[in-house]
């Protein structure tokens, strides 16, 4: 049993005024741990209306997919790149080149707006090509996705824009940097749901 | 780093930052506490009422009408009201009371002070989960203020009943919209719930506060924070392709050839078996949400009061992890006679009774907790042993339906019924009545009224077995669940005086909780002043003032030396051994 | 020590309730229904063996180890104890549903032997129908734009299609005793179900769906059929009759059904 050990190690650090004060490894980890259990949650979200889309495929005698406009694949390269460029600001960070990192970083959010607008020409090429929700159970997936995707999306464009508006004002204190690193990371992960969902339809949908 | 110390450490003056839109920790878990508090007795008075109309469906009751003019028409209450009234039950019981109390009430208040943190990690994270759920609770009441009520569908919305609308009856059109729309921001606020409590029990442990030195509550919360985030992230998308089906025309879980009122519906393809099993595979799990933070504090709470460890600390653990995990692979069990697979029902089958297993060991573990120990019967520990007794009796009756061959006849029966109210209805609550006398010296620095408490733990004890054992034998009768009354079948005309019985029983139970809300109240503003450990016990929520000051330890720094449940140590002055005390 | 007492008392007069005969299946009226009520009876000893002597356990440490002022076993578990009892479980539960599978199979995985009575059922709010092939032996085709409940075609029997001419089509179900019947479960609107007691089956009928559900019964009688399944407003009321008839009588009364139609 554990309860028989005792605790060797460090001492603990001296008391500091005004108590602990927050650790700042402490929070970083909890935000880069919460950032992952979040991951957790999205892929869980996901891996529902794909199997969803299993069920529905493999049961319905009504199959039909829809053609994938092209822009997609624009929208693809654009939230690619939009993730490189976002990791190579945050390496010019932890080198401390500030001037630069926000370079980067506003490369990276421009190309994570442009992605968004692609979204929406996709979006509206297809409506005008007829397709809608109800169309078919192509167009049922493919907006389902699409929309769930685009608002996880807003959701990182807000926080990319929140850390650009910080950097702008050279506000990026240490606690900033947990940010930026825990939005990045989110980044890349919506880059690879993208990925994930546009090979989907490619061969799925 | 100076500012944020500043801005972390300094209680907020206002009163709206202090005790509406608080990010303390203490006080979103008093917020979540009263929420729920709120919902219990809100769909305590929905059971009534079904009871009520259960024994004398043509009674005529003046009041109903003013509640309800459509529903109960004369004051006669109509099959549709009695179904959307256990609809509403259902849902406010399970997703309100048992989801919200033990998780987010109790888990918010003491999970951060049992691991020596000083508070949540997201405490933004956490004020805006409380107010999602307030939320969602606020558009679940709306239901039953709109146009044909609140939806009658049950608790599990099976499609396509709860897909087409209002063809399919009153309070399936609008008053369901605002169901699936109050689910979806329940779903939301627990995801948030979820990633604090996991990151919180990961990362904000203080030094010495190893995993197997938390306590058996901290476990509990942490592994049902693990469900949550799973099976909610599931239920929303149920939700959103439900709320699809419904206003823009797809076709998920609605199939062709659909006759519904003599019109044929534009509708193909779809799978109502889908909804089962995404709202299942959310379900299942949704069970261990509410019983495993109960079996948390069971374990604590009789260690506590039988001044002994607890018996296998880590098969607990193990048990729990155990729980948690077989929780997601056995939800098929819902769905014995859906039409699912034959085939598949075995393998779920064997699923369903492995995780009787890890039930079995927890029970086995607190029965040998109390072997050889010194029993304080505090009003709390009542509610644990009571706790433990409702586990084993609603247990049991799992064994019986987690077998495909008898769920053949006893499937929605009021034998099911009877069973979830067992193990995840009294048992959870019995669960939370047991955490409210064992935590409420810390929450409110005064101590309950025991007498009071005594009598209000006796006269629930008997009451919740008259109401839910006589449903067992009703269902090997044969009695279908959610009919609005019996007068189409003659064998359950029979029956009558048995669920005359039940319903006498639980107006009494129902009458009963008023000694609770009483003591409660009454406790918090004249209860005897709290000392900072009136239970003896070890853990760290003890080692500080009652009520735990702002930041929880004053800025002290701990390490915490033992393990959480040494009680009778040999060779020392007192019995028990703080977490704290030094080694 | 009340405590212990309460949770005797109800143990003893839990017992008492599921021991006694005062509330308990109807007759079974098939050999699944039998089969089913001895493992029912196996499960019974098992589980209330276990709940027996656990709430006994339960009320004994109360009773017996109540606060003295002295000091209680210091222990922190026992690791053999703890894995006799993990087996034990284990081999009970999972022997339980080993034995349990047979009586499923019964229903769900054996074909029925034998010459087949087959009727197709469909179920909408809050009506069940059941449909016989007639003389020719063949259930006419199905087309759902031709559903028309007032003029009695609650399933859409295709007026084109000649196998469905002499198809008869009733609210109630008669089988005839001793012969297997198969019975095709559908569903026009919202998911219901078959359920009858003695039989000891119970099936949804869910729409898109096509379940196939045999049963044999032996006794003739007239039992009731129960939606359990809640399907809307009037799920109480949504009943049926099912009648086991002599299979003279039976024959006679499809006879006599077809005469009726060609009359028409």
């Amino acid at each position: 049993m554990t309860t028989s050990q005792t605790i060797k190690g460090t001492p603990p650090p001296p008391v500091q005024e005004g108590g602990w004060g927050p650790d700042p490894g402490k929070q970083r980890r909890a935000s880069l741990t919460g950032m992952y259990v979040l991951f957790a949650a999205i892929t869980m979200l996901f891996a529902a209306f794909t199997s969803a889309l299993v069920v529905r495929r493999g049961l319905g005698d009504d199959w039909s997919g829809i053609p994938v406009p092209g822009i997609l694949w624009v929208s693809s390269a654009l939230i690619a790149l939009s993730s490189v460029a976002l990791e190579i600001a945050r390496r010019r960070l932890l080198e401390g080149e500030r001037e630069r990192f926000t370079v980067w970083w506003t490369a990276g959010t421009m190309l994570g707006l442009l992605f968004l607008g692609g979204q929406t020409a996709a979006w509206r090429q297809l409506l005008a090509q007829g397709v809608y929700v109800s169309t078919s159970p192509g167009g049922s997936f493919f907006y389902l996705f699409t929309v769930a995707h685009a608002v996880h999306v807003v959701g990182g464009v807000v926080a990319l824009l929140y850390i650009e508006y910080q950097a702008l004002r050279l506000r990026l204190g240490p606690g900033k940097r947990t940010a930026v690193e825990v939005s990045r990371l989110y980044w890349h992960f919506l880059a690879g749901l993208w990925i994930y969902l546009i090979l989907l339809f490619q061969f799925w949908g | 780093m100076a500012s944020h110390a500043t801005h972390v450490h300094t209680p907020p003056s206002g009163f709206i930052r202090k005790y509406v839109f608080s990010l303390d920790h203490k006080v979103i878990g008093k917020q979540y506490y009263f929420l729920a508090l709120f919902s219990v007795f809100l769909g305590m008075f929905l059971s009534v009422l079904m009871r009520f109309h259960m024994t004398y469906p043509d009674a005529k009751v003046s009041w109903f009408e003013s509640l309800w003019p459509v529903g109960a028409p004369g004051g006669v209450m109509t099959p549709e009201l009695y179904l959307s009234l256990m609809t509403m039950h259902g849902t406010i019981m399970v997703f309100f009371v048992l989801t919200t109390a033990p998780q987010a009430g109790f888990g918010n208040f003491f999970l951060p002070i049992q691991i020596g943190a000083e508070d949540m990690a997201f405490p933004v994270l956490n004020m805006l989960s409380f107010w999602t759920t307030f939320l969602a609770l606020l558009v679940m009441c709306a239901a039953f203020f709109v146009e044909g009520g609140a939806p009658l569908g049950g608790w599990t919305a099976y499609a396509p009943l709860s897909a087409l609308g209002e063809s399919a009856g009153p309070g399936q059109g609008m008053g369901m919209n605002l169901w699936i729309l109050s689910i979806a921001l329940f779903c939301g606020a627990s995801l948030m719930g979820a990633i604090n409590f996991i990151a919180t029990t990961i990362d904000l442990r203080v030094p010495g506060m190893t995993l197997m030195r938390m306590p058996l509550t901290c476990w509990a919360w942490f592994v049902t924070a693990i469900l949550s985030l799973l099976g909610f992230a599931v239920l929303l998308s149920a939700g959103i392709l439900l709320l699809m089906d419904r206003t823009a025309g797809s076709s998920f879980f609605l199939p062709a050839g659909l006759v519904v009122n003599d019109q044929i519906l534009d509708h193909r393809g779809g799978s109502p078996l889908l909804w089962q099993h995404l709202f299942w595979f959310f379900g299942h799990p949704e069970v261990y949400i509410a019983i495993l933070p109960g079996m948390g504090l069971a374990s604590n709470v009789l260690s506590v009061f039988a001044r002994k460890p607890i018996f296998g600390y880590k098969a607990m653990v193990y048990a729990i992890l155990a729980i948690g995990f077989l929780g997601f692979v056995v939800w098929g069990h819902h769905m014995f006679i859906s039409g699912m697979n034959p085939y598949t029902s075995i393998a779920f089958s064997i699923m369903t009774m492995a995780i009787g297993v890890p039930s079995a060991i927890k029970t086995f573990n607190w029965v040998g907790t109390l072997w050889g120990a010194q029993i304080r019967l505090t009003t709390a520990m009542l509610f644990a042993l009571g706790f433990v007794s409702l586990f084993v009796s609603g247990g049991i009756s799992g064994i019986f339906l987690g077998q495909p061959g008898l769920d053949l006849y006893l499937h929605d029966t009021y034998f099911v019924v009877g069973h979830f109210h067992m193990i995840m209805g009294v048992a959870a609550i019995f669960g939370m009545f047991s955490g409210t006398f064992f935590w409420f010296p810390k929450m409110f620095g005064r101590m309950m009224n025991e007498t009071l408490g005594k009598i209000h733990f006796y006269l629930t004890f008997i009451g919740v077995y008259a109401i839910f054992t006589p449903m067992h034998v009703l269902g090997i009768v044969g009695n279908p669940r959610r009919y609005a009354d019996y007068k189409t079948f003659e064998f359950m005309g029979q029956l009558l005086n048995v669920h005359t019985f039940m319903t006498h029983a639980a107006i009494f139970t129902a009458v009963v909780q008023v000694l609770f809300v009483i003591n409660l109240f009454w406790s918090m503003k004249k209860g005897a002043k709290a000392p900072d450990n009136p239970w003896e016990a070890t853990s760290l929520e003890w080692s500080i003032p009652s009520p735990p000051p702002f930041d929880n330890f004053g800025g002290k720094h701990l390490t915490v030396q033992h393990g959480p449940y040494e009680y009778a140590v040999p060779g020392k002055e007192k019995d028990h051994v703080m977490q704290v005390d030094p080694a | 020590m009340l405590l212990a007492l309460l949770i005797w008392v109800f143990t003893v007069v839990i017992v008492w309730m599921f021991a006694g005969d005062y509330w308990t299946f109807p007759e079974a009226i098939n050999e699944h229904g039998r089969q089913y009520d001895q493992h029912f009876a196996t499960t019974l000893y098992i589980t209330g063996a276990i709940f027996f002597v656990s709430q006994i356990a339960l009320g004994w440490t109360i009773f017996k180890y109540r606060d003295n002022g002295g000091r209680a076993t210091y222990s922190h578990g026992n690791n053999k104890l703890e894995v006799l009892w993990t087996s034990a479980a284990a081999v009970l539960f999972i022997g339980a549903v080993l034995l349990s599978t047979r009586i499923w199979a019964g229903v769900h995985l054996t074909p029925p032997q034998g010459e087949v009575v087959e009727i197709e059922a469909v179920a909408k709010q809050f009506l069940f129908n059941f449909r016989y092939a007639g003389a020719d032996g063949k259930f006419g085709k199905l087309d759902i734009k031709q559903i028309n409940d007032a003029a009695g075609n609650p399933f859409g029997i295709d007026e084109k299609d000649p196998a469905g001419k002499d198809d008869v089509v009733n609210s109630n179900i008669r089988v005839p005793k001793g012969k297997p019947v198969r019975l095709i479960l559908r569903s026009r609107d919202v998911i219901h179900n078959f359920f009858v007691r003695e039989l000891r089956v119970k099936q949804d009928m869910v729409p898109g769906m096509v379940i196939p559900l045999h049963f044999q019964a032996d006794k003739v009688g007239k039992y009731d059929v129960a939606c359990s399944e809640l399907c809307g407003l009037g799920h109480h009321q949504m009943r049926a009759e099912l009648e086991v008839m002599e299979p003279a009588d039976f024959e006679k009364w499809l006879q006599e059904e077809d005469a009726k139609l060609k009359a028409q």
